[in-house]
């Protein structure tokens, strides 16, 4: 681990000392994992609302005549089917088809798209994206130009029922007219600031792109606004609780550059009718071919917390590795996603997972593992 | 600030053991606790099983990770605190008095000795 010194911190960091945040090195990143409690901020959110400063994500930009031929080159979904102010989440791929990064994609208008990245993978993401820009003679494929611009934002993520009462308080624009995965540019307090409706929680929710200089003053009223509604500041802790209990993918877990997305589940963002993209070929020779291991959420049955990296049992033999485990605070039961082989990954099916050298009962389950109930 | 009570005796790996008579009884630190966050599982031996100083004897975890329980003293162990079992959270409330571990009866007394005094232990963590 470097030292804290080295880690980069966000505008909000001294709210978070202030707050009385625990922080973690997440990336590079001296982030707060927890405020007061995971599981009373993972009930927050999914009861109340919950503030998150998400900060660390980056930010790389699109533009030209020619932005969607580049956006579609480099991503698997089809960035042709999005109107202006609509987002898709989607990927970048490497030629062999593995995971370079899961992202979201935004239609800012026909020549501007707005890309959201994970933020232990923006460097990478970008040089990527530049690297494909050109084709083999070094000359630009076409007319548009990516720009990184991680700098220019700050990201505060508003989720939970009552996301919708706190963020219109800030907002002159009827936030109820913003569709889920669709986004505005407008102003929160005043300040100027991409509402999008989207999240990483199963919850409804905003993500707000503002310049990292205001966003202090927005977190501060966000906090102060929302008490009314029962908020709470919250860490990557109930993050990632709250993420896995809708079993979304986290890179450098469930996805990776040795997994392609049809064995993560990921076939609906990957749209080979669109025409060429970077990974294509492959992804289209494993949907063909099938693939030989799946993504499959369990919960378990015996006592005991499954962990990422813990070997997965079938019959007495090991057969998977667990991605993401944890409790669950909302079902009150442990759970997990993991890989097998597609014949094991069946619903229903008894697995063990080897927790610390002692085989656990699990069982095969659907996933999400939560769903909120839709309005 | 955190109150250590003066009659224990504290290791760097967090955990502390209360001897009387030839009796100790096993817990982990309000820092542990508080380091750890929400506990929501918690892995003890079985009575009659012996434990070693400085040796695992089982696990506690909170949301976020899982952490080893390290032996501050030898011995075998003669009780369990088998409420944790439904209520691992007792370890974030009162992790010195009701959500003790386990109990011990001392094979090596003597181990107790070299272990951290309650001012000690406050300079460690506050180090």
């Amino acid at each position: 681990m470097p030292a804290a010194s080295t880690l980069q911190r966000t505008p909000l960091y001294a709210r978070h000392l202030a707050l009385g945040a625990k922080t973690i090195d997440f990336g590079g990143w001296d982030m707060p994992v927890q405020y007061s409690s995971i599981l009373e901020e993972h009930k927050a959110v999914r009861e109340r609302v919950g503030l998150f400063d998400v900060s660390h994500m980056g930010e790389i930009e699109i533009d030209g005549p020619e932005a969607l031929a580049l956006v579609n080159y480099v991503t698997t979904n089809d960035a042709a089917k999005l109107k202006d102010g609509q987002a898709q989440y989607s990927a970048l791929l490497y030629p062999h088809g593995g995971f370079v990064d899961d992202i979201l994609v935004h239609r800012v208008d026909e020549n501007h798209y707005f890309l959201c990245v994970n933020a232990s993978n923006q460097d990478k993401d970008f040089a990527h994206i530049l690297e494909h820009s050109l084709d083999s003679h070094g000359r630009e494929r076409f007319q548009a130009k990516a720009a990184f611009v991680s700098g220019n934002y700050a990201q505060l993520a508003v989720q939970g029922p009552r996301s919708l009462e706190l963020v219109q308080e800030l907002c002159d624009a009827p936030l109820a007219d913003i569709r889920y995965y669709h986004f505005i540019d407008g102003t929160a307090a005043g300040l100027p600031a991409r509402i999008a409706r989207t999240g990483y929680t199963g919850e409804d929710g905003f993500e707000l792109y503002v310049k990292p200089a205001d966003s202090p003053a927005l977190w501060d009223l966000l906090l102060d606004k929302g008490r009314a509604y029962g908020i709470l500041p919250c860490g990557l802790g109930a993050r990632n609780t709250l993420r896995l209990e809708s079993a979304y993918p986290l890179y450098g877990h469930e996805i990776d550059a040795s997994i392609l997305p049809p064995e993560a589940g990921l076939n609906w963002i990957v749209k080979p009718a669109k025409g060429e993209f970077v990974g294509r070929d492959q992804v289209v020779e494993k949907l063909e071919e099938g693939v030989w291991r799946k993504l499959a959420g369990f919960e378990m049955v015996g006592r005991g917390i499954a962990r990422d990296g813990y070997p997965v049992l079938a019959d007495g033999s090991a057969v998977g590795w667990v991605t993401s485990g944890g409790p669950s605070p909302t079902l009150g039961r442990n759970i997990g996603l993991c890989y097998l082989p597609e014949e094991i990954a069946e619903e229903g099916r008894s697995i063990e997972i080897q927790i610390r050298n002692q085989p656990v009962e699990a069982r095969v389950v659907k996933t999400p593992f939560y769903k909120r109930e839709k309005p | 600030m955190s109150n250590y009570p003066a009659n224990f005796r504290y290791t760097k790996e967090h955990e502390w053991v209360l001897v009387e008579g030839d009796t100790g009884t096993v817990g982990i630190t309000d820092h542990a606790q508080s380091e750890l966050g929400d506990i929501v599982y918690v892995d003890l031996p079985q009575v009659g099983s012996t434990m070693t100083q400085g040796e695992t004897f089982g696990s506690v975890e909170s949301v976020k990770a899982v952490s080893d329980l390290y032996a501050p003293v030898s011995g075998d162990v003669i009780a369990i605190n088998d409420a944790l079992a439904q209520s691992p959270e007792k370890l974030n409330s009162d992790p010195h008095g009701e959500a003790w571990l386990v109990k011990v009866k001392l094979s090596h007394p003597d181990e107790v000795q070299p272990l951290l005094s309650a001012e000690d232990y406050q300079s460690y963590i506050e180090g």
